[in-house]
């Protein structure tokens, strides 16, 4: 999976990632190596949390396992897109030419449906890859100018050489209190409370 | 992780039929099979030999496509130095070592010229201008010159990539997977001019008057999607039938799924771009092939393989969890084989039946006999080495291969 910290895997449902309100943001522990990260990705999941991330400066392979992470809902946007785009091309060419401006062109009657697919399959791949990038940049909230994560001086080295969980406040099992002392006992480096 | 796996051999055992197994008894039964088609063709053949060469020939360009298909397959897996696929590579390699099985079922044909290909008629030319333009190319010693280096290139090269990949099984040489890698990208290029002019030569020429610039890719097409088909099913009913389940996994079967997926959309993208070029145009002698094949019951074969080549296969393997079950990717693997063969009975049987689809008892018998010509050298292979390349220096990434 390649680096993204502002990606929150968790989403729900399409577009509810919004940042957690409340006075904190939520909670930044540092571990040293993969593979303390990996297992205390594995922890964190069994123990249920589910509005929380990991950060990593290069692919950890396995790791969306390891962190329970569902399957993004991006395909079917895709799909919906790309069908709305041959439909649309489809159907302008045949409102063009066979109802709204008929013209015999090379013999062919007015509705020559062979001659609509190249611009059916274009707009169909257009509409599909605007759909993938659209979405996938809605899902992840991106432009995104500003995250509560930097405001953490740890986090800075996260592309660099240092592993993080973040896990946000508004997550049911949160607990100012209590999950800094899961991290710790997890083999965090450091576990920092962030602000809002 | 591969690291880890480092100059790790599959032990045989896991890879091989095991004594006793049901599929150690497929060579026998395809030979059955085979002998029975060829019985049938001999009684139902001498009373109409005209209908004979044509079922035969159409039998013998689907199982020969499979063959080639396979050859494309594994040249392309040296050529990118593919690492995942390396677990089914042996499946390729065996089938195309039936090159030579299909050489000799091409000489029936031979006996059949005339009746197949009207060029070849004596004076077909005589009276046919496009046809005395044409007779430099289309006459029966070049033919024959052609068809002998076709089946030169392709035996050589399969049996070169098979003995070559086998003796690796003993040596671990990673020097042999440098040098088929190193000649892949040469052998590429020739099977793709003699797999071009052999489809001209043996489909194209059935309508000697018309021509199609793309119908070599076309053939390409329906040849790969008909062998990942048959790849597909196989890997699938391998597992099934406890061949190979620790080393064909969900990961293997996605990545099938993939390519079967891809090519419809490839074969799609080809068919359609020969038809709508010669549609748009409208020259008489390239419309001729397709106004055969857009009259009568024909239309709808037509229609068929629009819906059931591309509409249908597209959006059923579409899905994640289609590709990644053994029983779902082999479904898909059935219907695409079909269809392959519909494809190829549409570009053959017009010819001899401009009126419509008229099956005969005799497709069925000349399917047997090549059909069982095919499985029972294949199935025989299969029992006699290992179903995977043992010591290949790349299996363990195929092994522990995983979709990101």
């Amino acid at each position: 999976m390649p680096f993204n910290p502002l990606r929150s895997l968790r989403s729900k449902t399409l577009l509810v990632n919004r940042l957690p309100e409340g006075p904190y943001f939520g909670i930044l522990a540092e571990f040293a190596t993969p593979t303390d990260l990996y297992h205390a990705c594995e922890r964190v999941r069994d123990e249920g949390f589910t509005r929380w991330d990991a950060h990593t400066p290069f692919p950890v392979h396995g790791l969306d396992g390891a962190m329970g992470v569902r399957r993004s809902p991006l395909p079917w946007i895709v799909l919906v897109a790309g069908l709305t785009g041959a439909a649309f091309a489809f159907g302008l060419q045949w409102w063009v030419h066979a109802s709204a401006y008929p013209l015999v062109i090379s013999g062919k009657p007015y509705f020559s449906w062979p001659a609509f697919i190249p611009i059916t399959f274009e707009l169909g791949v257009l509409f599909a890859a605007f759909g993938a990038v659209i979405g996938m940049l809605a899902l992840n909230r991106l432009p995104m100018h500003h995250h509560p994560l930097f405001q953490s001086k740890v986090f800075e080295r996260v592309t660099d050489d240092a592993f993080f969980i973040s896990i946000e406040s508004w997550d049911p099992r949160f607990d100012a209190a209590a999950t800094p002392k899961l991290l710790e006992s997890l083999g965090a480096r450091s576990v920092e409370l962030l602000e809002s | 992780m591969v690291s880890e796996h480092d100059h790790m051999a599959l032990p045989p055992e896991q890879a091989t039929i095991p004594p006793g197994h049901p599929w150690n008894r497929i060579p026998a039964i395809a030979g059955a099979c085979a002998l029975l088609g060829a019985a049938g063709c001999a009684i139902l053949g001498a009373a109409n030999p005209k209908q004979f060469f044509f079922s035969w020939l159409m039998s013998f360009l689907f199982f020969l496509s499979l063959a080639l298909g396979a050859l494309f397959f594994v040249l392309f897996q040296y050529a990118t130095q593919g690492g995942w696929g390396i677990v089914v590579r042996r499946i390729g390699e065996t089938i195309f070592a039936t090159v030579p099985v299909m050489a000799v079922l091409f000489v029936p044909l031979l006996f059949g010229l005339h009746d197949l290909y009207s060029w070849s008629v004596p004076g077909a030319a005589d009276h046919d201008a496009l046809l005395r333009w044409k007779a430099p190319f289309l006459n029966v010693p070049f033919f024959l010159t052609r068809a002998a280096i076709y089946f030169g290139c392709w035996s050589f090269m399969a049996l070169l990539y098979y003995r070559l990949s086998r003796g690796q099984d003993a040596t671990g040489d990673p020097a042999v997977s440098a040098r088929l890698r190193k000649l892949a990208g040469p052998a590429i290029i020739v099977l793709a001019l003699t797999s071009t002019f052999a489809s001209i030569d043996w489909i194209v020429s059935l309508t000697p008057h018309w021509y199609s610039t793309m119908f070599g890719v076309y053939f390409f097409a329906g040849s790969f999607i008909g062998f990942i088909a048959l790849l597909s099913v196989l890997a699938a009913a391998m597992r099934a039938a406890g061949l190979l389940g620790t080393v064909i996994s969900a990961e293997h079967l996605h990545d099938l799924g993939k390519f079967l997926f891809a090519f419809t959309a490839f074969w799609a993208y080809i068919a359609f771009s020969q038809f709508f070029l010669i549609w748009y145009a409208n020259l008489p002698e390239e419309t001729v092939w397709f106004k055969a094949r857009l009259e009568g019951s024909w239309q709808i074969v037509s229609l068929l393989l629009m819906a059931g080549h591309f509409g249908v296969p597209f959006f059923y393997l579409m899905g994640r969890a289609v590709k990644r079950r053994g029983w779902t990717l082999a479904l898909g693997g059935v219907w695409l084989l079909a269809m392959h063969f519909v494809d190829i009975y549409w570009q053959v049987m017009p010819t001899i039946h401009p009126e419509g689809i008229r099956p005969s008892l005799l497709d069925l018998a000349a399917f047997l006999a090549v059909g069982g010509c095919f499985v029972t050298a294949t199935s025989w292979l299969m029992r006699r080495q290992a179903l995977v390349p043992l010591r290949d220096p790349r299996l363990a990434e195929s092994l522990a291969f995983e979709n990101v």
